[in-house]
Order: C-alpha cells, then structure tokens, then sequence
C-alpha cells in the first residue's frame, strides 16, 4: 500500500538533489535545470496533499496548476536574460560573469 | 490488485525520480542533463495519473515536457561551449553540498515519518473520484468561493508579459 509518506519522501529527495545542484553547478543553465527540480517536487507536495488530506477539494491541484504556468513565463525569463549574458559575456559560467560584483 | 500494482508502479516511479534527479544535477554535459529532467517530467506525470490527476498530468506532459524542455535544449544548443566540461567541480563546495543535501533529507523524511497524517480510506486513491473536465473548467472561469478567475486572468496577463519582456531582453541591439 502506497502511503502519504512515500510520494513526500520521493518529493523531498528530489527537491534536495535540486539544492545539492543549485549549491554546485556553475552553469547558469544547469542552476536553471536545479530550479525546474524544486519547483517540480513542490507541486507534487500540494498535490498530494490535496488527494490524501482533502480528496473533495481541489485546491491543491489549482495551486500546482499555476505553479507549472509561473514556472513556465519564469524559464522563459530566465533563458532570455541567460542567451543576453552569453552574448555580452560569451560565457555563462558563473565564475566568470563578475563584472557588475566589484 | 489493483494495489499491487499501483505500488510496483509507484515504486518504479520513485527510483526512476530519484535516480534521474541525481543524474541531473551531476551530469557534465548540459544536454544529457536536460534529457535526464525530462524523465523526471515524465515520471512525475505518472505520479499525478497514480494520484488520479488527468488534466494535471496532461499540464505536465504538455507544458514541462514540452514547452519547457523545449526551451532548454535551444538554449543548451545556442550557449554550448566547453564551459561546463572542462573545470572539475569544486571539491569543497561539493562536499557542502552533499552535506546539505543528506541534512535536509534526514530532517524532512523523520518529520514526515514521525508525524501522523490523518486520512482514512480514501475513494478517490483508487480511481473511484475523478475531476471531470467540465468541473475544473468552472472553477477555473468562476468568481465564486473557490473559483479562480482572478489568478487565471492575473496568469494570463503575466505570461503575455513574460513573452514580451523575453523578447525584449534577447533581442539583438
């Protein structure tokens, strides 16, 4: 039998292997690809929240449905500004994007 | 039997989250890490169809592994160099990371696993509930308690501002 417990675990080893890459990668892409992993194990949360705890409602399903839309114009943002950077900086690496740091 | 095989199902889910996730964010090469995401898409659609959530898994499907993903393989493509290839990962960060990563998992799995979640048997886990289309349609388009209109507009108005404010930023000058 499928528990609560397991889909909130699986979530939460996903959204930390998100953070283990955050923390790590140095391309901003692959920082991007850490974030999409977080967002993701966040809307499996509310939606099995949503089916477990309140099965007659459908809150949580609504929120993960705008999450996925947020997610959506927020990546589309994101590489805009990352191809910008590439262009002016012909890298996109973090270690070597410092010009606005000092 | 029909537990059986939700369970192998969902279990299979599980390790190919996991072990896609891991790979993700460890791969050198950014288009094998994109392809190794787009699993994870897919196999988290699978959980919201195990959880009985059609439309959602379709938003998924659709929006994730389509669009987003999309997306992400012409950016790798258009930004690829030798950058992410050549440099070796800093030794001390990764270790930091690792050692953030076991901490929060630790933390939130003996959270999850100490607390006890009320539910009882529950109908809709079995396929017994579904949301039919017609009902996610009103709430989507209704003012009333519950309904989200506003957000739905809200959301579209931010879209449309995200794909002209894309537009702006990566236009050629």
């Amino acid at each position: 039998m499928v528990t609560m417990e397991h889909y909130l675990i699986v979530s939460s080893i996903m959204f930390f292997v998100g953070v283990y890459g955050f923390i790590t990668r140095k391309n901003l892409l692959a920082v991007l690809i850490s974030i999409e992993l977080i967002l993701n194990s966040v809307e499996i949360n509310f939606c099995v929240f949503n089916r477990f705890l309140y099965p007659e409602h459908m809150e949580g399903m609504f929120f993960s449905l705008f999450g996925i839309a947020i997610s959506a114009a927020e990546t589309a943002v994101a590489i805009a500004i990352i191809i910008n950077v590439y262009r002016i900086a012909n890298n996109i690496d973090v270690r070597h994007i410092d010009k606005m740091k000092y | 039997m029909g537990e059986l095989a939700n369970a192998i199902i969902f279990y299979c889910l599980a390790a190919a989250i996991v072990g896609m996730s891991i790979l993700a964010v460890t791969s050198r090469r950014m288009l094998r890490a994109a392809t190794y995401l787009l699993i994870v898409l897919i196999c988290t659609a699978g959980l919201y169809l195990l959880l009985n959530y059609h439309f959602l898994a379709v938003v998924q499907l659709s929006v994730y592994a389509g669009g987003i993903l999309i997306l992400f393989i012409f950016a790798i493509l258009l930004t690829s160099s030798h950058g992410d290839r050549a440099y070796s990962h800093d030794k001390g960060r990764v270790i930091a990371g690792i050692i953030t990563a076991l901490a929060g998992i630790a933390i939130t799995t003996w959270i999850t696993m100490k607390h006890h979640f009320l539910y009882g048997e529950n109908p809709a886990l079995m396929g017994d509930r579904q949301i039919d289309m017609k009902e996610i349609g009103q709430v989507l388009i209704g003012t009333g308690k519950y309904e989200y209109l506003l957000s739905f507009e809200a959301l579209s108005i931010l879209l449309l501002t995200c794909a002209i404010g894309a537009i702006l930023i990566a236009r050629k000058r």
